[in-house]
């Protein structure tokens, strides 16, 4: 079963007040009663607001639209954080600033669904690690926005690599490991005021060898058969929680049930609002956590680092679960001695949902060459994948990762105005991104220092303004 | 190995080839025998009995070098047996040469080669004074037969991660090597009364010292891990601040070994930047590319590619991972060009080496064509079409 983001907004409208608070980033009630309780009051909305920018053509360019088509010498036109149009003959408002594309490529902004960014911040010192709470199994009350750091210096590199949203994971050291953050990637003091609006959050789980490599001598689990009663546990409660909650919304009789933020998080995957994002090398193990999502009436929207996607890709075609996966990155450790490079190739074969990922602060800055390793990497062995296709695996797949595809990841009318120029095409290890636009906004121009984000770390210290570092 | 032994004559014709040594030569031979090249250019006579190889419309390019890594050293980064890099015990290993740890029948060999990568370093990794680093060319039964050349260096690690070497400070670090480098040239002076018990106690065991002579004596550089930069006579490895005193460096004659796609800000390294290779190179340092990953040393390329994105010439990037390491690890008269006499480590690619859309075609290691299979080739041909059970 595949949730779609307006299904998802229907079932949180449903359930809202449901003592779990609706995953979905709402706004705010205008107050809060003195009788009310933490449940009822807003948790860490979204302050994101888009940024003014007048509208913008870019002409003359080739157009990748992610949505099956690509336009040789296109025009795409926005306005107020919206695409307006996108084709050979489009005619701009008279206030529209005009960008010449000659010779010059236009994406969706990219999406990773798999970055640390700002909870493992640069310059990379212990009092900067914030990404596994390592001290139990399960923290699913812990919610990666808190540890989140805006002036991480890798941000700006990410912007300058064409990234317009991230998805913020805690780390992988526990088998349930906290909630995301769905970002967008703009200069901001506050990480609320990067939340993408209406995303909904994701939950990390990880299968494997990290979880039992941490707690293997801290009372375990140190077995894959201890990672599975681990998540089990852990669900049957929620279950439990959940059921309790849910009735009490219905009927308010007597008190409330305590609040437990564990119990909170879980009971949401469990009513399809928060969506799990779920790091698992193996192929047996995804066949094993599919499973436990059956068992407990959830679903598992993308397994991360997939390096055996491939092996169960027809698995994954039919239970519509995602594979988040990088082109090259295999041996260092044993769950990742079997990785190919036409990892992605494959699974796009089969019919499932292929998406790259980074899970590092170079690669994001790099994720179009990424792509263009899996896509060659596939025709080369014989598999056909097309250029649109291979788009799609950093722009509307990752959007749908995200849940937010029917907001962004296409350049067609009426999406949010996450769009890219390059300097060449995409697919080459020579293009760049020369102009990014995030929600309609200038946030990056490499020809133009006053269009360069520096963060605060970065000032006073080489190398100079302007440069990618 | 039979095939490695025999007597043979290839020549691959047609294509643009890049000697790196001089200019390209369109529609060019290159004529192989008996594992070295005997002939390059655009008028060279095919004897009868080579095995031909048509390379009309491909690039020709000397195998790659990637001066960085473990190569046969480490099969999974995670699993402590599978690595052979550091000696542990003594953070003081001079006298130790990694060469008798090379896995030959490594999965990352195979993995490596048949995306264009011919010669690596295998070096320690661990430590301070981390041990003497050997290159290797990637085709072999024997660790002998893989042997380019051993040592190529004693690594030392003066970067933020080697600071507990001097009570952590990198002045304390300095001041030690210091002492250790007095204490080996004193110790060489003396073995006399170093043997009967007439010296003090020496900054490290007498073998340490003896290996270390080498280096002192000029005859064996000493590749220093460094962000900031000291003042030796050494091979840079990593040099993120290099281009901030890329004058100097180019003045002092030191060579240096850059990761160009590096450029995440630390406390080490916050001057750390895309253009590192580019300003070093035009600046006049022998800048060699690396990938540091040993398990995607193939991803060189890439590097390369990127370097050229952030300033560096093309022309330059190439002799960047072929002839300027060769010169650098000492191996130049028979590695890193297209030349006659030089060993033939040759690759045939389907276009611009660096470019993501480029495939490799052929691939030659000291005369000898490597079959384009490795365990990864033979994943996906069993999971290509999906079995019918799991």
């Amino acid at each position: 079963m595949r949730l779609s983001l307006t299904t998802l907004l229907v079932l949180a409208a449903a359930c809202a007040s449901a003592g779990a608070r609706p995953a979905q980033q709402q706004p705010a009630p205008a107050k809060a009663s003195a009788d009310s309780s933490s449940v009822d009051r807003p948790q860490y909305p979204s302050t994101y607001q888009r940024r003014p920018n007048p509208p913008v053509l870019i002409k003359n360019a080739t157009i990748m639209t992610a949505t099956g088509q690509e336009i040789a010498n296109g025009s795409i036109l926005f306005k107020d954080g919206r695409i307006v149009a996108v084709g050979t003959s489009v005619q701009a408002p008279a206030d529209a600033i005009v960008v010449d594309g000659t010779g010059k490529f236009v994406t969706p902004g990219i999406i990773d669904v798999h970055s640390h960014l700002g909870v493992y911040a640069a310059p990379g010192t212990d009092a900067e690690s914030d990404g596994n709470e390592a001290t139990n199994p399960v923290t699913a009350e812990v919610w990666a926005e808190h540890s989140f750091w805006p002036q991480d210096p890798q941000i700006p590199l990410a912007i300058a690599g064409g990234v317009t949203t991230i998805q913020a994971l805690p780390g992988s050291a526990n088998l349930i490991g906290g909630r995301s953050a769905v970002l967008k990637l703009v200069p901001s003091r506050t990480v609320q005021g990067m939340k993408f609006p209406n995303a909904p959050y994701g939950l990390k789980m990880a299968c494997g060898e990290n979880p039992k490599r941490v707690y293997g001598n801290r009372g375990g689990p140190s077995t894959r058969m201890g990672n599975m009663a681990g998540y089990r546990a852990a669900f049957i409660a929620a279950e439990d929680y959940r059921r309790r909650w849910d009735k009490w919304n219905s009927d308010h009789q007597g008190d409330p049930p305590g609040r437990n933020l564990r119990l909170e998080t879980l009971a949401e995957v469990l009513r399809g609002h928060i969506l799990v994002q779920n790091h698992c090398y193996r192929a047996d193990e995804m066949a094993q956590m599919m499973d436990l999502a059956r068992e407990f009436g959830f679903h598992i929207r993308a397994f991360h680092h997939a390096v055996e996607a491939y092996k169960v890709a027809d698995l994954l075609a039919a239970n519509g679960v995602a594979a988040a996966m990088w082109a090259d990155w295999w041996g260092f450790k044993e769950e990742a001695m079997d990785g190919v490079q036409q990892n992605l190739a494959l699974v796009q074969q089969a019919g499932a949902r292929a998406t790259i990922h980074s899970d590092d602060p170079g690669g994001i800055q790099r994720l179009n060459q990424e792509v263009a390793k899996a896509m060659y990497a596939g025709i080369r062995a014989g598999i056909p994948i097309t250029r649109d296709q291979a788009l799609r695996w950093m722009t509307a797949n990752p959007a749908w990762v995200l849940g937010i595809d029917s907001i962004t990841g296409t350049l067609e009318p009426g999406k949010m105005a996450d769009v890219v120029l390059w300097s060449a095409d995409p697919f080459s290890v020579y293009a760049k991104a020369i102009q990014v636009y995030n929600d309609g906004w200038l946030v990056y121009d490499r020809n133009d220092p006053a269009h360069q984000p520096r963060s605060d770390f970065e000032l006073g210290q080489e190398p100079a303004p302007g440069s990618d570092r | 190995m039979i095939a490695f032994l025999l007597a043979q004559t290839i020549a691959i014709t047609g294509g643009t080839v890049y000697p790196v040594s001089g200019p390209r030569i369109e529609h060019a031979t290159v004529l192989i025998r008996d594992g070295r090249i005997v002939a390059v250019g655009a008028n060279v006579t095919v004897p009868a009995d080579a095995t031909k190889i048509d390379a009309t419309g491909k690039w020709v390019t000397p195998g790659l070098i990637d001066g960085a890594g473990q190569m046969g050293l480490t099969e999974i980064s995670a699993v402590p047996g599978d690595n052979e890099a550091q000696l542990r015990g003594s953070d003081i290993a001079a006298s130790f040469n990694v060469a008798e740890g090379i896995n030959p029948a490594s999965n990352l060999i195979p993995i490596t080669r048949v995306e264009g990568v011919t010669t690596t370093l295998a070096a320690p990794a661990g430590g301070w004074i981390e041990g003497q680093a050997v290159l290797i060319d990637l085709d072999g039964a024997t660790i002998e037969q893989m042997l380019v050349k051993s040592p190529v260096g004693i690594v030392v690690d003066m970067s933020e991660g080697s600071k507990d070497a001097g009570g952590n400070s990198r002045a304390g670090v300095a001041g030690r090597l210091r002492r250790v480098f007095n204490d080996a040239l004193e110790y060489s002076r003396r073995k006399a009364d170093y043997s009967r018990a007439q010296m003090q106690q020496l900054a490290a065991p007498a073998a340490e010292l003896e290996a270390l002579l080498p280096v002192l004596r000029g005859q064996l550089p000493l590749i220093v891990y460094a962000n900031r930069v000291y003042k030796l006579k050494v091979i840079l490895a990593g040099a993120a601040e290099g281009w901030e005193i890329a004058g100097d460096i180019a003045a002092a004659g030191v060579p240096v070994l850059v990761e160009p796609m590096d450029n995440i800000p630390s406390y080490d390294a916050l001057g750390i930047r895309y253009e590192n290779a580019a300003v070093l190179a035009k600046a006049g340092v022998k800048v060699s590319l690396l990938e540091t990953d040993t398990h995607n040393s193939r991803r060189i390329r890439q590097q390369a590619g990127n370097a050229v994105s952030f300033g560096m010439t093309w022309d330059q990037a190439l002799r960047a991972v072929t002839l300027t390491p060769a010169e650098t690890f000492g191996v130049a008269d028979r590695y890193g060009s297209l030349d006659v006499g030089k060993v033939a480590n040759v690759v045939v690619w389907s276009g611009d080496p660096f470019e993501i859309a480029t495939g490799v075609e052929h691939v030659f290691i000291r005369g000898h064509e490597i079959p384009l299979t490795s365990r990864q080739t033979e994943l996906l041909q069993r999971y290509k079409k999906l079995p019918p059970s799991y």
